[in-house]
């Protein structure tokens, strides 16, 4: 069907799909990221929170879990594993919709 | 010789920081997407069933009082339970929707345990002040799941769950075994004031 008024409707509407399609992708995206710029912008705030930082009178146990370390190690997790198939399953999904 | 409880702390925010990234990711792209790769539906489950194992050492080595032994003990339990029947319900082996319930049970324990434990009141210390406040949380946290079970399709209730433990995981974050909350801390909390 093709009209002055249908036309542009079914364009506003495939428009719109676009922008929610890719509002998800660019959401995925920058989960793992914004944790990673968390992480990083706590370890600037108290940086004697990073024992490679100051390493004076620490045990093992706090080279193990340094908080913001751990941020940023989730951060990358999420952003190297599990991100990257999430995006391209969302892209080739939309893909078989359109 | 057991790490500083805060340590402990921080290692279970990390685990709940990145059970709260998964989650939220399934809400984003949708229950479809996220099970187009099947690992993917085992990740929080094992997450949480994981949480749960390495609740017990928790639980052997902090033995500061009872009241801590019986709630880091109920929470492996209920945490072990939670990833239990998820894996249940991904492997096909449960199939009723209202097993989701068990994840209410599962916040419900542990806003108990986390009330119940914390002998000392909301301003004693920043790590008082926190319990509490996580607590609290869960136990209105318990609500998301309860929506789950009710309306599966509605991705509010989803995304609250993703969010809860997200913001449970700062909060763990923020815990310090001696530290004031807003300017104060009691003589009695081992600060040395």
């Amino acid at each position: 069907m093709s009209s002055e008024i249908v036309g542009p409707l079914e364009g506003s509407r495939k428009q719109e799909e676009v922008e929610h399609r890719s509002a998800r992708v660019l959401a995925v995206e920058f989960l793992g990221p914004l944790t990673i710029l968390g992480g990083i912008v706590w370890a600037i705030f108290q940086p004697y929170r990073v024992v490679f930082l100051e390493p004076a009178g620490k045990g093992l146990y706090d080279y193990l879990f340094q908080a913001p370390l751990l941020v940023i190690g989730v951060g990358l997790i999420f952003t190297l594993g599990i991100a990257p198939g999430l995006i391209e399953d969302l892209r080739s999904a939309d893909g078989t919709k359109s | 010789m057991a790490p500083r409880a805060e340590l402990v702390h921080w290692a279970f925010a990390a685990g709940f920081l990145l059970l709260g990234l998964i989650l939220l990711a399934e809400v984003i792209v949708g229950s479809e997407v996220f099970a187009m790769r099947p690992w993917r539906l085992y990740l929080w489950p094992s997450l949480a069933f994981g949480i749960g194992v390495l609740l017990w050492p928790v639980a052997v080595f902090f033995t500061n009082s009872t009241l801590h032994m019986l709630a880091h003990g109920s929470w492996a339990e209920v945490a072990m339970l939670a990833g239990a029947v998820e894996l249940a319900l991904v492997r096909g082996k449960l199939k009723s929707r209202w097993w989701t319930l068990s994840l209410c049970f599962t916040l419900l324990v542990s806003s108990a345990a986390f009330l119940i434990h914390e002998q000392n009141p909301w301003f004693f210390s920043r790590s008082a002040f926190l319990h509490h406040a996580i607590g609290w949380t869960l136990l209105v946290a318990a609500i998301f799941p309860l929506g789950q079970a009710l309306q599966p399709r509605k991705a509010l209730w989803g995304a609250g769950f993703a969010l809860t433990w997200v913001v449970l995981a700062v909060m763990l974050f923020c815990d310090r075994d001696v530290a004031p909350i807003f300017g104060h801390l009691s003589r009695f909390a081992g600060g040395g004031q």
